[in-house]
C-alpha cells in the first residue's frame, strides 16, 4: 500500500511538472500568433496613443516572461484573470461550461462504457459468431463516420420526430431529469463515437488470455464459458481496458466540440473554439490548461487503477 | 488390481488441424484405467501423451478434434456426452495437473479462491468447508502453514509448492480420476522428490486412480502400477512396471532404456595452464548478491559441469564470464590475460573466444533469418569472411553438426525440428572459432533421445577441435555422461568441486549427496526406500 502511495505522489509530481511544460508550451505559443489584442479591441477608430494605452491597462507592455510569471501565480490562486474580449471573470466564464461539458461527459462515459464492456465480452465469448461479426461491424460502422454526420443522423431520426430536442438549452434552473432529456441527443451521439474503440479492445484483451494455460485448467475444472470470461479471462484483462477507457474519458471532456456546435450545447469547446476566433489569449489558456489536466488525472487514475487490479504489483515494495 | 474398470478407451483417434489439413495425433489408442489404479503414460514430445490425458477428460484442445473410437468414463459415453454434462464431470469426478503450476494458477486470484472453485461450483461442498478442507490436504500434501498458504497470490508460492497446490486443489471433490500431465518436469530434482512423494500418498490415501504423464521413465517407475508407451501416436508396449522394466519387449522401448548409456570416455588429467579461470568472484544484481567468491578453471579440450538447482547462480557465472554482468569482486582470465569485466570494454578477439549456446534454442535464433544469415553473422563478423569464402565456411559449419547444406541452408528456424534448432546454435557458436563454449542447459527443453544426440555431437566437436565446454545444467544424468570436471554450487557458492570421479565417489560435501541421492532411478522401490532412509537418519 505504501508503495501505491508513492506511485501516486510521484505520478502527481509528474502530472504537475507535465502541466507546467504545457502551460508553458500555450502561454509562448499564442505569444507567436499574428495580430494585437489592443488593436482588435479598439478597431479601425484607435489612435496609437489610445492603443497604448490600452495595452498598458491590459498589462500587455510588459515583457512576455513577466505576464507569464503574474499569470502563473494567479492562476495557482484560482485567478485566471478577466477574459480580454468581455472582461467578465474567466473563472465565472469557465465554471459553468465545465459544470457542462463534465455532466456531458459522464453521462456519455454512463452509456458507453457497460455498453462498450458488455459488448466486448459477449463478443468475446462468442467470438467469430453472427454477434461477435455484428457488433464489431456495427461499432465500425459508428466510429468511421464523422461525428457532426452521426449527430444529424439522430437529429434527422430522433429530433425531427420530436422524440428529443435538437438544441440543448441547458440553464441552471433545469432539474436533473430536464437535463438528461435535453442532452440525450449528444450524448449518444459521443457513445455511439467512443464505444467502439473500448469495446474491440475488451475483446481483444480478453481473447488475448483465452489461450493461457489457466483458463484451459478453468475449462478443465468444468467451470462455464461465461464463468471463464468474467471470473479468470477479464480480472487479468482489466489493465489494457481501463487504459482504453481513460483515453476516451479525456477525449470526451477535451475533443466534442463538434458535437456540442451541432447541438449548440453550452460547453467548454464551444468557449475555447470563440475565444481563438476572439484572439481571447487569456480565457484560452485557461482552458487549455484544465484539458491537460483532464488528461493528466485521468490517466494517473488508469494507472493506479490498472495497478490495483494486479496482486503481483500490489504485494511488492 | 482387479477393481472395477473405470476409464475405458477404445481406438481413440484425434487429429489436429495443420493448415488445410487434418493430421493424426492419436491413432487408435487404447486405454484401461481400473479404480484406483495408476496408469503411467510415457513418450517423447509429439507422441500424443497430453492429447490422450486431456481425451480421458473428453476435451480436446482447440484445433483437435476426437474423430473415431470411444472414451467411456464409469459408464458415461464421453464422446457423446454432452457440454453439459462433461462440465459437471471436470473438477469433480475427473481432475486435471498440469505440468507449469506457475502457468496454471490464475494470476489474479488467491489459491484458496481457486481451490474452492470446483467444489462450490459443482455443489460439492459450501465455501466454509472448502476452506477447512483445504487446510486438511495442505496438511497432507505437506505444505508448509498450511493454515495460511491458500490466503497468498500464487507468484508468492515457490514453484515446488504450487504444484502441491495444485494437487491439491485437483483432489478438492475427492475426484476417482486425475490426470498428472508432467506434473514434476518444471522443478528441481530436490523439489521434484518431495512432489512425488506428497503426490503418491495423496493418491494412495483416496484411493484416487490417476493417468500420470511424464517423459522421465524412472518417475514413471516410482509412481505407476502399470506403463504404457507411446510413440507417435500408437502404443508401443503396454504392461505392469516391474515387468517391463524388468523386460522391455518392444523395440522402442528398449532404446529409451538405452539413452542414457551414453558415456563420454574418460579424459587424462589437464597437463596444460587453464584456458579461462574464474578467480575469486563475487556478483550481485542490484544490491541483491547473487555470487560470493566463486573460483574455477577450465582446461582446453575438457568439459566442465557447473550443476545445481535453480537459483543456485550457475547461469550468473556464465554472465559473469561473457561480460554481461560486470562482477562486484574477481576477475576472468583467458589464457592468463585478464579480461574486462564488461564486454563493452573487450576486443572483438577477446570476445570472439568465448561462446554460448542456449537453452531454449527456439527464442535464441531470429525467426526472421535463414541458416546462411544465422551461421554467417558471425564468421563474418568476427573472422572476416566475405563471398565464397563465407559460404564455403557456411556449409562447412552445416555439415559439422551433421545437417546437409543443400537442403538446410537457405531454410528458416521454424522449419527445424527442437533438435535441428539446437544444432544451429552450436553451429553458430563454432562459427566464430571460439576456444571457450558455454552451454547453458542446452539439452534440458529436449527429448532424451534428441539429447543424446546433442551430446555426441558436442563430444564429438569437442576432441576435433580441442574446445573446453562449461555445461551447465542441473541434470546429473548429462553431467554424468559428458563431464570430465565438476563443479557444485548452491546459493551463489562453490560446494564442491573436482574431478567427475572425485566429485561423485564417496564421501560427498551434504549438498551434493543431496543433489546425487535425489536423482531418480529405474528401480520402483528406489522413492520408498530413499523416503525410508531420509526418515530414519532425520
Amino acid at each position: 500500500m505504501a508503495a501505491l502511495i508513492r506511485m501516486i505522489a510521484q505520478r502527481l509530481a509528474l502530472g504537475v511538472l507535465t502541466l507546467f511544460i504545457v502551460s508553458v508550451v500555450i502561454f509562448f505559443a499564442t505569444e507567436l500568433l499574428p495580430g494585437d489584442l489592443a488593436s482588435t479591441l479598439l478597431g479601425q477608430a484607435a489612435t496609437p496613443e489610445t492603443v497604448a494605452a490600452l495595452r498598458r491597462q491590459l498589462g500587455l507592455d510588459l515583457p512576455a516572461p513577466v505576464r507569464y510569471w503574474n499569470w502563473l501565480t494567479s492562476a495557482l490562486q484560482g485567478d485566471f484573470g478577466v477574459s480580454l474580449a468581455n472582461r467578465r471573470p474567466i473563472a465565472e466564464l469557465i465554471a459553468a461550461r465545465l459544470g457542462n461539458t463534465i455532466f456531458l461527459a459522464l453521462y456519455a462515459a454512463a452509456l458507453a462504457v457497460p455498453l462498450a464492456l458488455i459488448l466486448g465480452i459477449l463478443a468475446a465469448l462468442w467470438r467469430n459468431s453472427v454477434f461477435d461479426r455484428a457488433a464489431n461491424a456495427g461499432a465500425l460502422t459508428a466510429i468511421s463516420f464523422p461525428e457532426f454526420f452521426v449527430a444529424y443522423i439522430l437529429v434527422l431520426w430522433l429530433a425531427q420526430s420530436g422524440y428529443f430536442p435538437s438544441m440543448v438549452r441547458i440553464s441552471p434552473v433545469s432539474t436533473f431529469g430536464e437535463k438528461l432529456y435535453m442532452a440525450f441527443l449528444p450524448a449518444l451521439t459521443l457513445t455511439l463515437v467512443v464505444t467502439a474503440h473500448m469495446m474491440r479492445m475488451t475483446r481483444a484483451a480478453i481473447i488475448n488470455l483465452m489461450a493461457q494455460p489457466y483458463i484451459e485448467m478453468a475449462r478443465l475444472k468444468g467451470m462455464s464459458p461465461l464463468r471463464i470470461v468474467l471470473r479468470h479471462a477479464l480480472p487479468n484483462a482489466l489493465a489494457p481496458i481501463i487504459n482504453v477507457i481513460a483515453i476516451n474519458l479525456a477525449y470526451l471532456i477535451t475533443g466534442v466540440v463538434v458535437v456540442e456546435v451541432v447541438f449548440v450545447y453550452p460547453g467548454l469547446g464551444q468557449l475555447m473554439v470563440d475565444s481563438v476566433s476572439k484572439r481571447d489569449i487569456a480565457v484560452v489558456q485557461a482552458i487549455a490548461l484544465i484539458f491537460a489536466s483532464a488528461y493528466v488525472l485521468l490517466n494517473l487514475t488508469a494507472d493506479v487503477l490498472s495497478t490495483l487490479t494486479n496482486p503481483r504489483l500490489m504485494s511488492k515494495g | 488390481m482387479t477393481g472395477e474398470v473405470l476409464l475405458e478407451i477404445r481406438n481413440l483417434v484425434i487429429e489436429g488441424r495443420a493448415g488445410e489439413e487434418w493430421l493424426r495425433i492419436l491413432r487408435g489408442v487404447n486405454l484401461t484405467l481400473h479404480r484406483g489404479e495408476v496408469v503411467g503414460l510415457i513418450g517423447e514430445s509429439g507422441a500424443g501423451k497430453s492429447t490422450l490425458g486431456l481425451a480421458a477428460m473428453g476435451f480436446a484442445r482447440d484445433g483437435c478434434r476426437i474423430s473415431a473410437g470411444s472414451i467411456r468414463f464409469d459408464g458415461i459415453d464421453l464422446r457423446m456426452a454432452s457440454e453439459r454434462v462433461k462440465r459437471g464431470l471436470r473438477g469433480k469426478r475427473i481432475a486435471y495437473v498440469a505440468q507449469s503450476a506457475a502457468a496454471s494458477f490464475n494470476p489474479s486470484h488467491k489459491l484458496i479462491d481457486q481451490y474452492a472453485e470446483a467444489p462450490v461450483t459443482h455443489g460439492v461442498m459450501s465455501r466454509a468447508q472448502a476452506e477447512k478442507d483445504a487446510v486438511a490436504i495442505y496438511t497432507r500434501l505437506r505444505l508448509p502453514n498450511p493454515e495460511e498458504i491458500g490466503f497468498r497470490y500464487p507468484h508468492q508460492v515457490s514453484g515446488g509448492q504450487l504444484q502441491r497446490a495444485m494437487t491439491a486443489m485437483a483432489m478438492a471433490c475427492r475426484p476417482d480420476l486425475i490426470i498428472f500431465d508432467e506434473p514434476t518436469t518444471a522443478l528441481d530434482v530436490t523439489t521434484q522428490i518431495e512432489v512425488l512423494a506428497a503426490i503418491r500418498d495423496a493418491v494412495r490415501a483416496f484411493d484416487t486412480a490417476a493417468i500420470y504423464i511424464t517423459h522421465d521413465l524412472a518417475v514413471v517407475a516410482q509412481m505407476a502400477d502399470r506403463i504404457t508407451i507411446l510413440l507417435r501416436g500408437e502404443e508401443v508396449e503396454e504392461n505392469d512396471t516391474r515387468a517391463m522394466l524388468a523386460a522391455p519387449r518392444a523395440a522402442y522401448t528398449k532404446t529409451l532404456w538405452a539413452v542414457r548409456r551414453f558415456q563420454r570416455a574418460d579424459q587424462p588429467p589437464p597437463r596444460e595452464a587453464p584456458l579461462l579461470s574464474v578467480r575469486n568472484v563475487s556478483a550481485a544484481y542490484g544490491k541483491k548478491p547473487v555470487l560470493h567468491d566463486v573460483s574455477f578453471d577450465l582446461y582446453p579440450g575438457r568439459t566442465l559441469a557447473v550443476v545445481g538447482e535453480s537459483g543456485s547462480g550457475k547461469s550468473t557465472v556464465a554472465r559473469v564470464i561473457t561480460g554481461l554482468l560486470p562482477p562486484s569482486e574477481g576477475e576472468i582470465t583467458l589464457e592468463g590475460a585478464s579480461l574486462p569485466p564488461d564486454y563493452r570494454a573487450r576486443t572483438r578477439d577477446q570476445l570472439r573466444q568465448c561462446q554460448m549456446i542456449y537453452q531454449m534454442a527456439d527464442t535464441a535464433l531470429n525467426p526472421k533469418l535463414t541458416l546462411r544469415q544465422i551461421i554467417g553473422r558471425p564468421a563474418a563478423m568476427y573472422l572476416g569472411l566475405r563471398g565464397r569464402a563465407l559460404e564455403a565456411r557456411t556449409r562447412a559449419l552445416l555439415e559439422m553438426i551433421e545437417l546437409d547444406p543443400g537442403s538446410f541452408i537457405d531454410r528458416l528456424p521454424s522449419e527445424l525440428s527442437g533438435g535441428q534448432k539446437q544444432r544451429i546454435g552450436i553451429a553458430r557458436a563454432l562459427a566464430a572459432e571460439p576456444k571457450v563454449i558455454i552451454c547453458d542447459e542446452v539439452t534440458s527443453a529436449l527429448d532424451q533421445i534428441v539429447q543424446e544426440g546433442i551430446l555426441r555431437l558436442l563430444d564429438k566437436l569437442q576432441s576435433e577441435l580441442g574446445l573446453a565446454y562449461m555445461f551447465i545444467t542441473h541434470d546429473l544424468a548429462t553431467v554424468r555422461a559428458i563431464a570430465d570436471d565438476v563443479v557444485v554450487m548452491q546459493h551463489g557458492r562453490v560446494v564442491e568441486q573436482g574431478t567427475k570421479a572425485e566429485v561423485f565417489a564417496p564421501p560427498h560435501e551434504p549438498y551434493t549427496e543431496l543433489l546425487l541421492s535425489s536423482v531418480p532411478r529405474m528401480d520402483p522401490d528406489w522413492l520408498t526406500n530413499l523416503l525410508a532412509e531420509r526418515a530414519a537418519t532425520d
